[in-house]
């Protein structure tokens, strides 16, 4: 129980330290890599949960396709050593405290609600491999499947158009 | 194999990682950081549903993370090309100098 105790916080304990670098870090990029970090250590507690298959795809499509994206947009605007002085005098230490105050009262309150749980809420240790997902996914969630289809396709055109520079003249007149 | 984890402790990580994503909407202006903790958040929330899954040993807590994959996927590429059209009209990135609506 120790052990598999550990085998779950480690990564645990690597995603929460890893986040906080990516919120405090003033380089777009150094906060990417901390991200992947983030991402990565997630998909391990994935794996320890017993979902290898979402943790494949938190792997290649988390930390691959989306934080890709990002780096992809970092390097278009070419944010060099001056964004990282603008970032330094936007993010002035005094701007921390009222969020932290405000957000450590909600973990407080998530906290109590969530150990006041009734106990013996285990889970169950056993692998839902790729088969039992797809059987379900194809089944019962076709639906929700065609939507995020739907969805997919609503965000492809919409990036495409605001992707378009022609926009860019239409500014003041 | 997998292992026995309690449920709390899960959902105890899942709420630390959302609100430090939260903390991170709140304190960032920069809008690249402001996305990057919107999806801290949406990880969160897919870890919350993974455990779920991982209780009943059941495939749905995975589809329901794979949804949330595909709206990260779909909120991601929209948010990019805003941001490209914000640094190109204001020459910043910081979310306030889009404040005002204008036709």
């Amino acid at each position: 129980m120790t052990l598999d105790l550990a085998l779950f916080w480690i990564p645990a304990a690597v995603a929460l330290v890893a986040t906080g670098f990516v919120i405090t870090r003033k380089n777009a990029a150094h906060a990417l890599i901390y991200l992947v970090v983030s991402l990565l250590s997630v998909a391990v507690i994935f794996f320890v949960l017993g979902a290898p298959f979402a943790a494949a795809l938190e792997v290649v499509i988390y930390a691959g396709a989306i934080v890709v994206l990002f780096l992809f947009v970092v390097m278009m605007l070419n944010l060099g050593n001056t964004s990282v002085m603008r970032e330094s005098r936007w993010l002035r230490p005094g701007m921390w405290v009222g969020p932290a105050i405000l957000v450590s009262i909600l973990l407080i309150t998530m906290v109590y609600v969530i150990v006041g749980l009734p106990d013996a809420n285990v889970t169950k240790g056993e692998m839902v491999g790729p088969k039992a997902v797809g059987n379900e996914l194809f089944r019962p969630y076709l639906l929700a499947v065609e939507l995020a289809g739907f969805l997919l396709l609503a965000a492809l055109i919409g990036a495409y158009h605001l992707g378009r520079r022609y926009l860019e003249q239409r500014r003041e007149p | 194999m997998a292992i026995e984890v309690p449920v709390e402790h899960v959902l105890l990580v899942a709420a630390a990682l959302f609100l430090l994503g939260l903390l991170g909407v709140l304190v960032r202006r920069n809008i690249i950081f402001l996305l990057m903790s919107l999806e801290v958040m949406m990880n969160s929330a897919g870890l919350a549903f993974i455990a779920a899954g991982a209780k009943w040993g059941a495939p749905d807590g995975q589809i329901m993370f794979m949804l949330i994959l595909a709206l990260a996927a779909a909120e991601v590429a929209v948010a990019l090309g805003l941001v490209l059209q914000i640094s190109r009209r204001f020459d910043t990135l910081d979310v306030d100098a889009a404040s005002e609506l204008n036709g």
